[in-house]
Parts: C-alpha cells; sequence; structure tokens
C-alpha cells in the first residue's frame, strides 16, 4: 500500500535539446554520437532500461496477454479468448469479495477520513513541540504491518481477558468476538488498518495546513470571522485539493488491501472478509494454480483504479500550475 | 523550485494559524484550546504509543500472565529469556538478518536505479529522453496489483537469462529497481539545480560520467538521503512479494516467516519476535524524523 499512497505531480518530460546530427556517411555520424556523449548516456540509462524492462513493462505487457491465455505452467499457454473474463465474472464468490473490497473502502473513509483531518488541523494550532505530536501520530505507520496485524491478533482475543476485551470490561461491556463473527470481521480489521496508516494522512494535512496564506486568516479576522468561521470558510476551502487528494489515494489503496484480510481472519469468517486481492491470490498461489483468471481479475481491479489515478493525476497538476 | 527538500517541516513554527494572539487573549479561548491540546496528546499517546509500548511489555511478560491479565505491568515479575529464546531457538536472528540484507539490497538497487535514471532524464536528456520519461511515468498508473502473477512468472524464468531467481535474494532486489516514484523524485530534484553549472562543466570537457559523478552526485545529497530512507524501510515492511518469490524458510524475512511461526510458538515469543521486528524501523524513524515528518515523500502529493 506504501507504493500507491505516495506519488507526485508530475511533469511533462523535459523537451530535448534539438541537435540535428551532422550530416556526412553513417560511419562519421555514429563517430559523432559517440564523441557527443551519446554511447555514455546509453551505458548510464542501462540499469533503468533493463530494471524497467525486465520487472515492469514486460511483466505489465505480459498480463495482458496472459489473461487471455490458460496458463498453468504445466502445460504450455494456449489462447482462450475471454474465457478467463466469463469464468472470473461468472464465480459466485467475485461479488462477494468486491462488496466485501467496498464494504472495507466505505469503513475506511468513515474510520480514516475525519479523524486524521481533525487531529490535523487541532495539531496544526499547537505552537510548542508540535513535532511530538507529529511524531506519535506517525509511530504507527513506521511498525511493519505484519508485525501490527500480529499484534492487533492479541488484541482482538475473543477470551474476556484479550486486551479490548478487558479495556471494553472497564465500561460494562462486551467480550466482543472482534474476529469471530462475520458482523464483527470487516470492522475490526478497518480499526487495524486505520491505526496503521492514519499517520501518514496527519502528515499530508498538516503539510498543507502550513502552506495555508496567514493573510486569509487575518482578512477573516477583519470581517469579523470567529474561530469555527475561519475554520469552516478558510481552513476548508483551502485543503479542498488535499482532501480529494487524499480520498483518491486511500480508495486505490484500500481496494488492494491483503495483508489484513490475509493474516487475520484468511477469508474468514464465512467468506465476509475476502477481498479482491486475497481472491487474486488464490486463483495463482492458492493450490489452483490459474493464472490467467487470476491476471484476468488483476486487470480487472486495474482498469478502475487507472481510471481513479488519472483522476488524481490531473488533479495534482491543475492544482501545481494555480 | 518546489522539490523534496524545501517542503515546510511541520515541527517548524508558521505566522501564524487559525487561531490568532488576539483569540487567545480570550480567556475562554484560551482554555478550550489547552484543553483541546491536552486531550489530543493523551489520545495520540494511548493510541500512537500505547500498542507499541504493551508490545515492549509483553515481549518481556510470561504468557500466562499476558493472557490472564493483558493491561497489568509485570504482575509476576519479567521474563527477559522470551528474547534470548526468539532469537536463538526460533532463529529470528537468521530471519534478522535475512531482513536486513533483503532492506540493503533493494536499497542499493533502487538508489542506483532513481539516480542514473533521474540523471538520464533531467540532466543528459537524450533524444530519446521523452518516450523513456513517458514510459516511466505510465508506470505509475498502473497498480501493484496487476504485476503480481506476471512479475511472478518473469521471476521464475528471467527472460535472456533463463535463470530463476525464486528462493534468492534477487528476486526481491532486481524488481525493488522498478519504482518510478523513485526515479521521478530524483528528476524533479534534478530539475531543480542550477543548468549552468552543467553546461560550464560541458564548455570544460566533462562528459556524462564525469558531469555525473563530480558534479551531479555531489549536489544531489539531500534526495539521495530521502530516497534512502524511505527505500529502506519499505523493503523491511513489505510481506507479500518476498512471501511469494521466498518459499524456503532459510531465505525468509520476519515479516514472511513471523506468521508461520504463530502456529507453533508460546505467545510470549511470539511477541517478543515481534518486538525485535519493529527495533529497527522505530530506530529509523527516531534518527530521521524531520525526513518523515516534513513529509519529504510526500511532499509532491501535496505541493505539485
Amino acid at each position: 500500500m506504501a507504493d500507491t499512497t505516495v506519488s507526485l505531480a508530475v511533469r511533462s518530460a523535459p523537451p530535448a535539446p534539438s541537435q540535428a546530427p551532422p550530416g556526412g556517411p553513417r560511419g562519421g555520424r555514429v563517430a559523432a554520437w559517440i564523441r557527443r556523449g551519446g554511447l555514455s548516456t546509453l551505458v548510464i540509462a542501462l540499469p533503468m532500461l533493463l530494471c524497467f524492462g525486465l520487472f515492469s513493462w514486460f511483466p505489465i505487457a505480459r498480463a495482458v496477454v496472459m489473461s487471455f491465455q490458460f496458463t498453468n505452467l504445466v502445460t504450455a499457454p494456449e489462447f482462450v479468448g475471454l474465457e478467463n473474463f466469463t469464468y472470473v465474472l461468472s464465480d459466485p464468490l467475485l461479488p462477494v469479495a468486491v462488496r466485501n473490497t467496498f464494504y472495507f473502502a466505505v469503513l475506511a473513509l468513515l474510520f480514516g477520513y475525519p479523524i486524521p483531518l481533525l487531529a490535523a488541523v487541532a495539531m496544526s494550532e499547537v505552537r510548542r513541540a508540535r513535532g511530538l505530536f507529529a511524531a506519535l501520530a506517525y509511530l504507527p505507520v513506521v511498525v511493519p504491518p505484519v508485525v501490527a496485524v500480529l499484534l492487533w491478533k492479541t488484541f482482538y482475543s475473543g477470551a474476556d481477558t484479550g486486551v479490548f476485551n478487558t479495556i471494553a470490561g472497564w465500561f460494562g461491556a462486551g467480550p466482543f468476538p472482534w474476529l469471530q463473527h462475520p458482523d464483527w470481521a470487516m470492522p475490526s480489521l478497518v480499526l487495524e488498518a486505520t491505526w496503521a496508516a492514519a499517520g501518514g494522512t496527519v502528515i499530508i494535512y498538516l503539510a498543507a495546513l502550513t502552506s495555508v496564506p496567514p493573510e486569509l486568516y487575518d482578512a477573516a479576522e477583519v470581517d469579523g470571522a470567529g474561530i469555527w468561521r475561519k475554520i469552516w470558510h478558510v481552513t476548508l476551502p483551502q485543503l479542498r485539493p488535499v482532501l480529494f487528494i487524499t480520498l483518491i489515494l486511500q480508495i486505490i489503496g484500500t481496494s488492494q488491501v491483503f495483508t489484513e484480510p490475509y493474516l487475520f481472519t484468511g477469508g474468514g469468517p464465512a467468506n465476509s472478509t475476502t477481498t479482491i486481492l486475497l481472491m487474486i491470490y488464490n486463483y495463482a498461489f492458492g493450490g489452483r494454480g490459474d493464472y490467467g483468471a487470476a491476471t484476468a481479475l488483476s486487470l480487472m481491479l486495474a482498469v478502475v483504479l487507472a481510471i481513479l489515478s488519472a483522476i488524481y493525476f490531473r488533479t495534482t497538476r491543475r492544482w501545481s500550475t494555480t | 523550485m518546489s522539490g523534496p527538500t524545501t517542503g515546510r517541516a511541520t515541527g517548524q513554527m508558521i505566522d501564524r494559524g487559525i487561531v490568532s494572539d488576539a483569540d487567545l487573549r480570550r480567556p475562554g479561548v484560551r482554555r478550550g484550546v489547552r484543553a483541546v491540546h491536552a486531550g489530543l496528546l493523551v489520545a495520540l499517546v494511548v493510541v500512537g504509543l500505547g500498542p507499541i509500548l504493551w508490545l515492549a511489555k509483553a515481549a518481556i511478560t510470561p504468557t500466562q500472565d499476558t493472557l490472564r491479565a493483558p493491561i497489568e505491568v509485570f504482575p509476576n515479575g519479567t521474563d527477559w529469556a522470551n528474547l534470548a529464546v526468539a532469537w536463538t531457538r526460533f532463529d529470528i536472528d537468521l530471519h534478522f538478518f535475512n531482513t536486513l540484507w533483503l532492506a540493503l539490497g533493494s536499497w542499493a538497487v533502487q538508489l542506483l536505479i532513481a539516480v542514473t535514471g533521474g540523471y538520464v532524464l533531467s540532466v543528459l536528456r537524450p533524444v530519446y529522453a521523452r518516450v523513456l520519461s513517458a514510459l516511466v511515468l505510465s508506470t505509475l498508473f498502473v497498480p501493484a496489483v496487476v504485476l503480481l502473477v506476471p512479475l511472478y512468472l518473469t521471476v521464475l524464468d528471467v527472460p535472456v537469462a533463463n535463470v530463476s531467481l525464486i528462493n534468492t535474494f534477487w528476486a526481491v532486489w532486481l524488481p525493488a529497481g522498478a519504482n518510478a516514484f523513485n526515479v521521478l523524485l530524483v528528476a524533479r530534484f534534478f530539475d531543480g539545480l542550477p543548468r549552468e553549472v552543467f553546461e560550464a562543466a560541458k564548455v570544460d570537457g566533462a562528459g556524462p560520467f564525469r558531469l555525473g559523478w563530480s558534479i551531479v552526485l555531489p549536489m544531489s545529497r539531500p534526495i539521495i538521503g530521502v530516497v534512502s530512507v524511505f527505500a529502506f524501510i519499505t523493503a523491511w515492511k513489505d510481506f507479500l512479494w518476498p512471501l511469494l518469490v521466498l518459499r524456503d524458510p532459510a531465505v525468509q524475512p520476519l515479516s514472511v516467516r513471523l506468521p508461520a511461526l504463530q502456529d507453533y510458538v508460546e505467545l510470549d515469543v511470539l511477541l517478543a519476535a515481534l518486538a525485535i521486528s519493529t527495533v529497527i524501523p522505530i530506530a529509523i524513524f527516531l534518527v530521521f524524523q524531520r525526513l518523515f515528518l516534513s513529509g519529504a515523500g510526500l511532499s509532491g502529493a501535496v505541493k505539485g
């Protein structure tokens, strides 16, 4: 998830200097190209070309081809048309997985969208030791996801002496079946995922909050605005672009959730936490070795996500020019 | 330029925020602000630090105490042996060093590709730079999930070389290099460097290698720091990819090995192993705090 949550507004490539190759015989041109550093440039570009070629461009192209093939690594791959797609689309588990992924994303928005915003707005007003506040908020983000999940699995123990059930007991509630009941499992997963990710969002908001021009607050005060009206009429409108970006990033991230359902529940109980990525994993690596179906499903998910990231890039670019 | 190094650190004082000095002179407002901040601090300590402190405590507490009274602090004393048992008897030492090697190798490969790639795209700008840049950029739009299966099959039988990288560290190191985000981050940083210096060096007869080594590289220390820290920590946290390509326990990092351990290791030893796995990332975070909190790796998303 980390890779997709971090991104940047990209400028278009700088125009290449228009050095027309000097005329003359072919050998002379190559010699001139080498003399101008063309060969050295190519050598320097080689690591990137090889690495991206083998481990990015080739697999992406291969994904498209594979989605139309039956591949199990035992027999030679054969083209089967749209069979992988129809197979995946008619899998009775697919609507369940789509619904679960959607549910995860919505819950993650409910938990993870307003809280970091409120925390960041309050934090931006701290005049001393703001670094301490930010560090505390960010700390869970550096905990390795596997450690976080296994730790929370202990917290979620269904016994009445489990960590969370003990705390719930102080308030006369529980014990709750955190991971054991189909209705409880998904919110429990999202709670842990929010804990693990919210700090990153807080930092994004804090950076955006420090770049709100102070003159706007001065102007609002001249017009007699109090604290709440300043938040509502100055702060939030100024944060609108970054709010939109974190929204899209969060949807892209949560729709690829894997570690939490895989380690917490393995998709259970009763498939209540089976997500799309878990389905992809199970097609390919869950003993069936159905790589064609797995890639077909990945591609379908990717198209949806690509549309979202295109919106994201358009927004960041437009924002950077204003 | 608005490169990653110029992002304002969050710890830095700003001229003013939502609450003005005049607001603060009103006692009601001052009390309210103080109460909000105190509440926020308590919440952050409980939520952010609490689970990590609990893990540290549970790592040296006997299983029975953790099961029966999880919130109490050492009701029947400590059990430091958990750490030693995890480290030696359950091979956490092996997996710890595997993780370290995986992270260091991924870091080295990512840095090599990001710096050379950024240098070619931003400074050298050959005629094909436009196409190359578009190809690198386009991979940002492809979510990681698409690569999962085809990349696995590629690593299983690398084209041209015809070798399998499965159960070798190369299976993690090499694909880590194909990170478009790093390349573009470095390229953007180089875009902000003064071009006249490069032109002057070229006039003095410096070729691409010399220009890169003696002029550009010494100027790129800030961005190398950013890429390094994030590359290392990302590699340390990685789970799904190493799970797929490192099937042999002898080469597995902590993240892959820990879930397997939970089935046959006692709870206190497992928690000790979890604590050991967290030490390095937290140490790195504490040392490079400013880098993380300035949103260096995120600044592009915030302000283009």
